[in-house]
């Protein structure tokens, strides 16, 4: 039986299907599916912690450390807590939609995880066109933070709404940019591949890149500086103040793990995914991953939070602009240095990324905006 | 093809996590502008005027602690100042040092919280605030030191202060006098120059010199739009014409003024409470004092430069052993006159920091 499956799909695409996976295609998918959710959930519940105790450090008090050895079962003491609260469902809502909101949010967070690569090989599909389909799932997400704004029928959660949207088409441009940049060199769509390819972390061969993408991903999945749509001192909680118990933990559980995707892909695009020495390749993504979260951490303790119009300025002037040059240059560079020289490449994008940044924020300025009424 | 639009109402508070307390907005937005802005205030209103005719003038000095709960000795000070005033009694010089280092060390702790929430509400996720508290928390253990309270002191009596200082209160003074230049240096270094305060804060929420002249503000509200007035020199209260202080001042009248003002005035304030540690004599400190005072027929308005601007109190005496009538000039509340003007335009954001910058205290704004 499972043979013949695996007959029947190796028909149809030969070549990304390898041929030694065990049990073929069903079994290959329910094995990943569960392993993908397990590895994400824990990952999620692991980065809490762990964003909460660092965030603590920084703001000079303990954190959680109360519930279990070093309150390491904080998180899960908190999702019984959210679990046990009553489901509060306004009046005026929209009720369908409502309901529907935190699913439509939270799906497209999982699905991320299907393409990448957790050691070489190991990943759901290893799709040709991977990180295309990062970049078309990884926006829907906003739909459901959307659906969830408006059937709220609260003024803040609208508001909060809307902001979302405004940042996520700004940002969806430099972050696709940033990201063709490592497509060129790599010359692969593929996540797994483009892992392969990077002999030199592309973070080297493309510093303008990761930065873009770096901030252009925290504006994305609302990260703070840009956190705007649920600026807790403005609009309380944006689009999910009307959310309770197990729909805001939902909510809540986006959030997070919108940052470990982001992460991880930032990880597999320009940290060279799961390679590294003496690790076990796992341990490595798991490391790498965790480090690129806590520079979000760390960005998130020490920022004021950007305007809504500066959030706009700094995506159309700053960043796309620099997202073209950096494209521009990639090419360039592929055209007319082989890749035999990489490291001399290195240098040149280096030296460039700086020129670059400093010359912008020396002319690019935000701030001074009063509407005349 | 023009879209129609329409403007919708926004009710900013009374519940809401950057309004300082029980304040209330009520803003009509066009998209995320403002166009239009009316404050509503009186939640927390509890009577505190009338409140004191029904008490001895030493026992409204409790309540005076819960007016500005965030400054509670400078409460006190103005308060005693009054009455002093009022019956002609003087204070024993140890205790005027006393009440003017403690004044002094309220006006850094109070500029601490304005400060720490101010850059709060700008989204700065809680680190500042907690910085800000960390050090806060060393005065409120001096306070406790001198008092035995944390929050509400009730430490300053009519004629001089409640009790003298333990003998470890100057020493430990001293250890926080060491300290606190650092702290604030750490504070400028993060803060001074960042480029998104300064993208949100710097030319937002102008509040021009003869508007804030205009409307009665005061403190650090009216020296950031460039006015120097300090009650402390333009009128001296206690012993304030024996220390040697500047007025810093702004020079825009934005938020990033108010911000930069509050800083300076923390040096500043750390300079007074040195120049008392050196002069600080030693003696009683408190007069002989009846246990009910009587003061004469009169009235009387006292004033001190508070952390929050003019703190005055008017007292009605007819001869009794309770005030008349007893007003409080809160410089909150007036501090507040101005906030329509300067927040249409802004967006929402924006209106949260300019409301953040003027430093409120809803206790001592609804009284």
């Amino acid at each position: 039986m499972a043979e013949a499956n695996f007959n029947v799909i190796s028909q149809i695409s030969p070549v990304t299907l390898p041929p030694d996976w065990p049990g073929g295609f069903w079994w290959h998918f329910l094995v990943f599916t569960i392993i993908i959710i397990a590895f994400v959930m824990s990952m999620v519940i692991g980065f809490m912690y762990f964003e909460r105790r660092a965030m603590a450090r920084m703001q000079a008090r303990l954190g959680p450390n109360r519930v279990g050895p070093f309150g390491t079962l904080q998180p899960i003491a908190d999702a019984i807590k959210v679990l046990l609260k009553e489901d509060i469902i306004p009046t005026k809502a929209d009720k369908i939609v409502y309901w529907l909101a935190p699913v439509v949010a939270f799906a497209p967070v999982l699905m991320i995880f299907a393409v990448i690569p957790f050691q070489n090989g190991a990943l759901l599909a290893d799709l040709n066109i991977g990180i295309l389909y990062v970049a078309a799932v990884a926006s829907l997400t906003t739909v459901g933070i959307f659906m969830a704004g408006w059937s709220s029928s609260n003024k803040y959660s609208i508001l909060g709404a809307m902001r979302d949207i405004a940042a996520v088409v700004s940002y969806e441009m430099p972050l696709v940019l940033a990201i063709a940049g490592v497509v060129l060199i790599s010359g692969s769509l593929s996540l797994n591949q483009i892992v392969l390819t990077q002999d030199i972390p592309f973070i080297l061969l493309q510093p303008l890149g990761f930065f873009l993408f770096f901030f252009a991903a925290c504006a994305e999945i609302n990260r703070s500086p840009f956190d705007l749509l649920e600026a807790d001192s403005e609009i309380v909680a944006g689009f999910h103040t009307e959310y309770s118990g197990m729909k805001f933990a939902m909510f809540y559980l986006v959030e997070y793990a919108e940052a470990v995707a982001m992460s991880a892909i930032i990880t597999t695009l320009f940290l060279g995914g799961w390679r590294g020495p003496w690790l076990p390749p796992w341990l490595w993504f798991i490391v790498k991953t965790g480090a690129v979260f806590f520079v979000m951490v760390w960005v998130r303790t020490t920022l004021p939070r950007a305007r809504i119009d500066q959030l706009m300025a700094i995506a159309w002037k700053f960043f796309f602009p620099l997202a073209v040059i950096n494209l521009v240059i990639t090419g360039v560079e592929i055209l007319f240095f082989p890749v035999a020289l990489p490291w001399v490449m290195v240098l040149i994008n280096i030296g460039i990324a700086g020129v670059l940044i400093l010359l912008w924020s020396r002319f690019f300025q935000i701030g001074w905006g009063r509407v005349e009424v | 093809m023009a879209l129609k639009t329409e403007p919708f109402a926004l009710n900013i508070g009374p519940a809401h996590p950057s309004t300082h307390g029980v304040f209330r907005m009520r803003a009509t937005l066009d998209g995320e502008v403002i166009v239009d802005l009316e404050p509503v205030f009186g939640y927390l209103h509890r009577g505190v005027e009338k409140l004191a005719e029904q008490r001895t003038y030493t026992g409204f000095i409790p309540l005076t602690d819960r007016l500005d709960y965030l400054a509670s000795m400078s409460n006190n000070m103005a308060y005693c100042l009054a009455v002093e005033k009022l019956a002609g009694i003087k204070v024993p010089e140890r205790a005027q040092y006393l009440r003017a280092i403690l004044a002094e060390l309220q006006r850094i702790a109070s500029h601490l919280i304005a400060i720490g929430a101010f850059l709060n509400d700008c989204g700065a996720f809680m680190t500042p605030i907690l910085y800000m508290l960390r050090e806060r928390e060393k005065i409120l253990d001096l306070f406790e030191m001198a008092s035995g309270q944390r929050l509400t002191y009730n430490f300053m009596r009519i004629g001089g202060v409640s009790q003298d200082v333990p003998e470890e209160f100057l020493p430990a003074l001293h250890r926080f006098m060491v300290q606190m230049p650092r702290f604030i240096d750490e504070y400028e270094q993060l803060l001074k120059e960042n480029e998104i305060l300064i993208a949100r804060s710097k030319g937002v929420g102008i509040l021009p010199k003869d508007l804030a002249i205009n409307s009665g503000a005061s403190g650090p509200v009216l020296r950031g739009s460039g006015v120097k007035w300090d009650i402390r020199k333009a009128d001296p209260y206690a012993i304030y014409d024996r220390f040697g202080f500047d007025i810093p001042t702004g020079i825009m009248g934005d938020s990033y003024d108010r911000y930069r003002v509050r800083v300076e005035e923390m040096r500043q304030s750390l300079r007074i409470i040195k120049q008392a540690m050196e002069q600080i004599p030693a003696g009683p400190v408190r007069a002989e004092v009846p246990h009910l005072v009587h003061p004469p027929i009169g009235e009387v308005y006292a004033r001190i430069e508070a952390p929050k601007g003019e703190l005055g109190f008017y007292i009605v005496s007819d001869n009794s052993i309770a005030p008349y009538r007893l007003h409080i000039r809160a410089p909150s509340l007036i501090n507040l006159t101005a906030l329509r003007e300067m927040i249409i335009g802004w967006k929402i954001a924006d209106a949260i920091i300019i409301f953040g910058s003027i430093d409120i205290c809803m206790a001592e704004v609804d009284r």
